[in-house]
């Protein structure tokens, strides 16, 4: 099975993973920055494709990070994916983006029972959840996502440039505290995910907050 | 790429309006508006998250209902347009994320455009029925004149605009300084209690209201604006709108201040004089100091009647030829994208790529990106 996945909840990013490849990735990109979506996912995904020798038609289905993110960033990668999706005939599925840290998290060395993802919501919030591993199994979401003030999460070693940018409260985990969510990794745990037979998804964002817009109040009378 | 007849699909998202049109060469074959206004009701003017969330989920479905309506596939299309600007930051990165994508799916070239010119794009279609038969108010001989001004007045822009090529000489003569005249229009409404959106509300109660009643400002009018014709004031051909809302503000505290009814259908009408006196009045002035003889009308406020009505009389008087699009035409949609697009390809123009940035604020001289 040949899965393009797309994240863009933090930086834009999208991979080709295979069960059939070695190491399960054919290719990948990211970006470092948070705010050039727009420009860069196109032609990466354009290159990525190329540059692997795949078509629309080699692609089995597309996996797209839902959030949560910042709006205009997350948007843009599940335009993409809605879009690629339409035009080729293949599945959609979503996942959300913190499973993608969580997943990297649970193959790296510093894996623990419980921890924390957390991503960079602006604000002066992060958006979080909350994972529990078992050995030899994928991470499983226990609580969230959700959005909040760094202070209030659970006491937990924390994981992801969320936790980076509050290590003064959280228990940060210094080799990930400028990581980011991952097409490569989300595209691993989609996969991982579809061969156990469980569901994923569907590609609706996860925004967390509403949209600013206030209702306006009754107009004050002069009296 | 068929470049004497292509068929464009042209993608809109810079507001409030998903539009997903289709042309082949200057005849319309569909054009698919999903507009997230009634959203926007309850706060009495558009809020760009809330279009942006609604572009999003709107867009595979216009897309999807355009293609079947102009019967055709993305197999057929020569080539993708899309709105890269002027317009909202996020709205318009809907649309160009989604139009990139799609590049990228189908394998064709796509045109980053200009929202404002796309706007004059649509006076040059024509219905599709085999016959060259214009519509009314498409441009004489579906050609661009010589002459060729436009006037866009809208809840997002309000504009005059001097077109020599519309396919890469466009100049800005004048435009508002600070609200455009639909938002005016909204925000006026809201101050009146008449709901949004504000335009046809107060067109409708205007009329029976005496317009000259209470007389309101014309912003950027004064001498030191205006200047001489050969020594042009800083604003000659500019509007501003916000001290006229001010003024309607001012007006009815002091009705209420007084302790008696405010007379609401007067105040419309004089509020819509004074917007509708103040566009017609400077648009026909840069006409006829610009040599235009040509104008076209359009944006969404082309719908409103006293200015269609004043546009009409004062064109006339100063032999200046009107040209109104039928009114789905002049509100944002995907066919004018998708008709400017057009005009690129058959100019022998290169397509955009798919690297460039939406631009929230792209210059009218900038026709494609
Ligand atoms: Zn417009």
């Amino acid at each position: 099975m040949l899965i393009l996945a797309i994240d863009t909840s933090a930086v834009a990013s999208a991979a080709l993973v295979s069960d059939d490849a070695p190491e399960g990735v054919l290719a990948s990109f990211s970006t470092e920055d948070t705010r050039s979506h727009a420009e860069v996912l196109a032609p990466g995904i354009d290159a990525l494709l190329a540059d692997a020798g795949v078509t629309g038609a080699d692609i089995d289905a597309i996996v797209t990070g839902v959030g949560p993110g910042p709006f205009t960033g997350l948007r843009s990668g599940i335009a993409t994916a809605r879009t690629l999706s339409y035009v080729w005939g293949k599945p959609l599925y979503g996942l959300m983006s913190l499973d993608a840290m969580a997943l990297e998290v649970a193959e790296s060395t510093s894996a623990v029972p419980e921890f924390l993802v957390a991503t960079d919501a602006r604000r002066k919030e992060v958006y979080w959840a909350r994972y529990s591993l078992a050995d030899g199994q994928l991470p499983r979401l226990v609580d969230g996502p959700h959005v909040g003030f760094a202070a209030n999460l659970p006491d937990l070693p924390a994981y992801g440039a969320g936790a980076g940018i509050y290590e003064d409260v959280l228990r940060a985990d210094p080799d990930f505290s400028s990581e980011q969510p991952d097409a490569l990794f989300l595209g691993q745990f989609a996969l991982a995910r579809l061969a156990a037979g469980e569901q994923l998804l569907d590609s609706t964002p996860l925004y967390l907050r509403e949209s600013d817009a206030q209702v306006p109040g009754p107009r004050k009378r002069a009296l | 790429m068929n470049r004497t007849q292509p068929l464009v699909l042209g993608i809109e998202s810079s507001c409030d309006e998903t539009g997903v049109g289709i042309v082949r060469g200057t005849a319309l074959l569909s054009n698919t508006v999903s507009s997230s206004m009634d959203e926007h009701v309850r706060f009495g003017g558009v809020i760009p998250e809330i279009a942006s969330r609604a572009h999003l989920d709107a867009f595979v479905p216009t897309l999807q209902e355009a293609l079947a309506e102009a019967e055709v596939t993305l197999d057929d299309v020569d080539a993708i347009a899309v709105t890269s600007g002027p317009g909202l930051a996020g709205a318009l990165m809907v649309g160009v994320c989604a139009a990139k994508a799609l590049a990228v799916a189908t394998g064709k070239p796509l045109y980053a455009i200009n929202h404002l010119v796309a706007h004059v794009g649509v006076g040059l279609l024509q219905p599709d029925d085999g016959g060259p038969r214009p519509f009314t108010g498409s441009l004489p001989g579906n050609e661009l004149p010589e002459n060729l001004g436009a006037l866009l007045v809208s809840g997002g822009h309000t504009e005059i605009l001097r077109i020599r090529s519309i396919t890469d000489d466009v100049e800005l003569l004048g435009s508002t300084i600070d609200d455009a005249a639909g938002e005016a229009y909204d925000k006026v409404a809201r101050l009146l209690g008449l709901g949004y959106p504000g335009g046809p509300a107060i067109d409708r109660l205007a009329r029976t209201g005496n317009a000259k009643a209470i007389r309101f400002p014309r912003g950027l009018t004064q001498p030191k604006y205006m200047g001489t014709a050969d020594e042009p004031g800083p604003h000659r051909y500019d509007w501003s709108f916000s001290g006229l809302k001010t003024a309607v503000a001012r007006c009815v505290e002091q009705f209420e201040a007084r302790g008696e009814d405010v007379p609401v259908a007067d105040i419309a009408a004089a509020f819509q004089e004074a917007v509708v006196d103040v566009i017609t009045s400077k648009a026909v002035l840069a006409c006829r100091e610009n040599g235009i003889t040509e104008l076209l009308l359009g944006g969404g406020v082309a719908a409103n009647s006293r200015l269609r009505q004043l546009t009409e009389q004062r064109c006339s008087s100063a032999g200046i030829r009107l040209t109104v699009p039928p009114l789905e035409l002049c509100t944002d949609n995907g066919a004018m994208v998708a008709a400017l697009g057009a005009q690129l390809v058959m100019a022998g123009i290169d397509p955009s790529g798919i690297g460039f940035a939406p631009d929230s604020s792209m210059p009218v001289t900038t026709v494609s990106a």
